[in-house]
């Protein structure tokens, strides 16, 4: 039996990857990093290109994408790159600061149907159900006409539109927790709900809080971006991004494609970066739930 | 020799990438020799982690793709090359799997067991599985039915039915009794002796080693990715003299009717094992020479061997 | 028997519970408004409308009376049938929406099966080649995709096929001045592809990538691996078990994906100028049309209502596991 020589298969098959030098966790922090660059670039575009762009010069309407105006120049000769970046600016600071209102009300009611007993429970899964129930762009609208339109309405509609699959996923985890071990040493030792919920839960969820969080910003800016586009939104003197595409729309039988492909594309890219962010830092937080 | 199955000193690995370039190399078999007779049940022993449902998976080669095999695997005399195994998995080669997760939840079992047999033209295989249907006492409300509407005692005979419908030649059972009670076990084991007696090589293989004594002609016990021991299973008896590896030794004395002396220590993990005897770290016979090579492997008494102290 | 009826009790129980509580939202989000609804009805012959004819329309419409009042007013109508009559399109909201719902329809339905049967594909592509530079291609377009605002995709599709290559109509369902009577099949369909083409595009991203990981994990199932130990080549495998065991979960989200077609329709026809129900529900929220955009949050609820159901109901029905558990 041991006369046999030993003969290798090698169409069993080898790993067939070639990957750069580098680890799977240092791409994901490289990755991340590059996301929050591209994010950097746009605001501090937004707030260091001068005002001067963006006045209207008529004797430099209509101009198509050249080296001093990269994004072309629209009916009024203001530099679209400007314009672009003011709008995605306006559009980031109010998708982040209604999506952080938006989180932290997903946090205490994910929380409170957790730990306040069966009938918070049922509430909040009812209210969950009830913000679900009519699609997004519908409650948005109807909440911006509620509150007259402009800035507040929107940032009320996303702020109520856009808790409820953060709060369900908080509510699981904190479901899962409260059988655990240190949560009922915390108990019998007489800690208060709040106690617990606070010292010992809150630190759990709070990586996926963040990452919840960080997602939550690229379905805000989007909504505010399509909210504002159908002209619920901001008023047409803010430089917003869905400002900026409706006016494109009305222009778009003149042919000038510069006034909606560049700013929809730097829309993209800042929606998509943040996508890349959260996803990265989800990989970095919890190497668990990071696929590939 | 074997006219059927027949593994000489196969070895397996996998190599992972740890971080970037730093390429690992699992083993997770490591010189495993042993070999299945036509009109016998050979029962592969060993704990959890010893590599047994892989040897299965290497026989079909069905091994994931970052799988390096080594060594010499013959069927029926003929060398079982990567092109001869897909020739030969369920047809020649059958699985038994152990669990109703092994069958597509959204299939009618009449059409998964029927997939497995021969296609002679004429619905043959709708012949052919209602054939060993009829022979286990199954149904055709069970050919109708979805796994999840079987009960555990057709599941296992379904189960069963997979691999007698093929006609296949040896039969590879992975733990077809997990965690059922001993009337269960006992009719599984009684078909299984009836395929090997009817002149099929029946594979088992098991943690329950006195299941395994009871059904088995001859046993391999397995440590870690290696057959330590491979002895007719009529040496598993009284205090375990006829034995011949410290490991089997340690097997048997760990069961409840035979002093229930627990072993110490834990097998080694496969990315780090011993230069030596596989089984040395654990093992009280252990010299100096068993810590440098390992051990080849030797004919004793009706069996083989990997131990150099074994008489 | 019991099961059933119970399940359908339970389910008409929180559809009603759900439509009395879209009812109120709204009805309050209305009331509180700070736009007048005289004004928005009159429009911008507000300054030739005199205090008398004011109150004569506010009476009409029942603005003056307590908001409670008007709710209860509203909601015995609507318990009737009554949803009031749209203010900017002089018919009653039940016409209007019947009408236009009917467009939305056909759109949704077109791309709802389209963005289904093309997602589907990609995913089982994507998910059969794993790891491979076609997988990594299809989940690249499809995460982008996902990305992308649907309004901005309207807009590149009208710039290139309306007004670069003027293949297809730049708005509306039917022609200018043509009588609705007169507008083809065929016009209706020309006017059609835009928006479903925008809605199909942005549906395919999410059921491409649901598809990919479902035949990824069904791959790595137990019966995939047993299915190889009998002989099954990866392909028969995919064929044989894999779409089975993908295409129920993948039909129920679409199903359950009701409130985003919905949504990417509101958008697709207010770019493309379709007459269908989001542009409806547009134009009532910029115009102050307090009946048609109740009416409209109405009719949205109930379609995702029915989406929901549908896939729960598929699942329960179709799924030999959950029907092994109904008491027999």
């Amino acid at each position: 039996m041991n006369g046999a020589a030993p003969q290798t298969h090698p169409s069993a098959g080898r790993v067939s990857c070639s990957r750069l030098a580098l680890s799977g966790r240092q791409r994901t922090l490289l990755t991340a990093a590059l996301a929050a660059l591209a994010l950097g670039v746009i605001v501090a575009a937004g707030v260091l290109l001068p005002d001067t762009r963006l006045a209207t010069d008529l004797g430099a309407r209509n101009q198509a994408p050249s080296l001093a105006n990269p994004f072309g120049t629209d009916w009024l000769g203001r530099d679209m790159l400007t314009r672009t970046a003011r709008g995605l600016t306006t559009s980031l600071a109010l998708g982040m600061a209604a999506a952080s209102v938006s989180a932290l009300l997903a946090l205490a009611l994910g929380m409170a149907a957790a730990t306040l007993g069966k009938a918070a429970d049922a509430a909040v899964s009812w209210l969950i159900d009830l913000f679900l129930s009519v699609p997004h762009i519908v409650l948005l609208i109807l909440i911006s006409f509620a509150f007259g339109g402009g800035a507040r309405g929107v940032i009320i509609g996303i702020v109520l539109t856009h808790w409820p699959a953060l709060a369900r996923i908080i509510r699981a985890e904190i479901l899962a927790l409260r059988g655990s071990e240190f949560v009922r040493v915390s108990r019998r030792l007489g800690r208060s709900n709040l106690h617990i919920a606070t010292r010992h839960m809150f630190p759990h969820v709070f990586p996926q809080f963040l990452v919840g969080l960080i997602l939550l910003f690229p379905h805000a800016i989007l909504h505010e971006a399509a909210v504002t586009f159908l002209g619920f939104g901001l008023p047409p003197h803010e430089p917003a991004v869905g400002i900026i595409l409706a006016e494109a729309m009305m222009h778009l039988s003149t042919g000038r494609w510069w006034l909606a492909l560049f700013p929809g594309l730097a829309l993209l890219a800042m929606v998509r970066a943040f996508d890349i962010l959260g996803d990265n830092t989800r990989a970095l937080l919890d190497p668990r739930t990071a696929h590939e | 020799m074997s006219d059927l199955l027949e593994i000489v000193d196969v070895s397996v690995s996998f190599t992972r990438y740890e971080a970037g370039l730093r390429r690992q190399k699992l083993e997770v078999l490591s010189g495993l020799s042993v070999d299945v007779r036509r009109g016998e049940v050979l029962a592969v022993i060993g704990s959890s982690g010893s590599g047994k449902s892989l040897l299965a998976h290497t026989v079909l080669g069905i091994l994931p793709g970052n799988a390096d095999v080594s060594g010499l695997m013959l069927f029926g005399g003929e060398e079982l090359t990567p092109d001869r195994q897909r020739q030969a998995r369920g047809r020649e080669i059958a699985l038994v799997p152990q669990a109703v997760t092994f069958l597509d939840p959204l299939m009618r079992v009449g059409p998964q067991v029927r997939w497995g047999a021969p296609d002679n033209g004429n619905g043959s295989r709708t012949q052919a599985q209602r054939h060993v249907f009829a022979r286990y006492g199954l149904t055709s409300e069970v050919e109708r039915s979805f796994p999840s509407q079987l009960s555990g005692g057709m599941l296992r005979r379904v189960l069963l039915s997979t691999a007698v419908v093929s006609g296949a030649s040896l039969i590879i059972a992975d733990e077809p009794t997990p965690g059922l009670h001993p009337e269960a076990v006992a009719e599984t084991m009684r078909h299984l002796r009836e395929l090997a007696d009817e002149g099929r090589g029946v594979m088992l293989i098991t943690h329950d080693i006195e299941t395994a004594i009871g059904i088995a002609d001859r046993i391999a016990v397995l440590y870690s990715g290696t057959a330590v021991e491979v002895c007719p299973a009529r040496d598993f008896v009284s205090d375990g003299e006829a034995l011949r590896h410290p490991y089997s030794h340690a097997l048997w004395r760990a069961l409840p009717g035979n002093g229930f002396t627990p072993m110490t220590g834990a097998q080694p993990s496969y990315g780090d094992l011993p230069n030596g005897c596989l089984f040395y770290p654990r093992c009280d016979r252990a010299t100096r020479e068993c810590a440098e090579e390992r051990p080849a492997l030797r004919d004793v008494r009706d069996g083989t061997v990997r131990c150099i102290h074994v008489t | 028997m019991t099961a059933v009826l119970t399940y359908l009790a339970g389910k008409t129980l929180r559809l009603a519970t759900l439509l009395v509580a879209v009812c109120a939202l709204s009805f309050w989000l209305m009331h509180i408004s700070p736009i007048d609804p005289v004004q928005a009805y009159v429009g911008a012959d507000m300054m030739l409308v005199s205090p008398d004819q004011r109150a004569a329309i506010a009476e009409r419409w029942g603005l003056d009376e307590p908001p409670v009042e008007q709710f209860v007013l509203w909601a015995t109508s609507l318990a009737r049938g009554d949803m009031g009559t749209s203010m900017i399109y002089r018919q009653p909201v039940s016409t209007v929406i019947g009408e236009r719902f009917l467009a939305s329809l056909a759109l949704m339905g077109t791309a709802w099966t389209l963005s289904g049967v093309f997602g589907f594909v990609l995913g089982v592509i994507a998910g059969r080649f794993r790891g491979t530079l076609i997988d990594r291609v299809i989940r690249w377009y499809c995460l982008t995709l996902a990305s992308t605002p649907a309004f901005w995709l309207g807009l590149l599709l009208l710039m290139v096929f309306a007004v670069w290559l003027g293949l297809l109509p730049v708005g509306l369902a039917s022609p200018a001045g043509m009588l609705a009577e007169d507008v083809t099949w065929l016009d209706r369909l020309r006017h059609l592809v835009l928006p479903a083409l925008t809605l199909s595009i942005i549906g395919v991203a999410n059921i491409a990538l649901h598809t990919r990981q479902k035949l990824i994990d069904v791959l790595a199932s137990d019966y995939a691996m047993f299915a190889r130990a009998r002989g099954e080549s990866e392909t028969g495998i995919i064929l044989r078990h894999g779409l089975r065991n993908v295409a129920l979960p993948a039909l129920t989200l679409q199903f359950v994906g009701f409130s985003e077609l919905f949504g990417g329709a509101v958008i697709a026809e207010q770019v493309f100028s379709y007459p269908g129900l989001g542009q409806a529900t547009v134009q009532a929220g910029l115009h102050g049309d307090v009946p048609l955009l109740l009416g409209a949050v109405i009719v949205s609820t109930l379609f995702v209502f029915v989406g929901n159901l549908v896939a729960d109901l598929l699942y329960r029905a179709i799924d030999p596991r959950t029907r092994a558990k109904a008491p027999s």
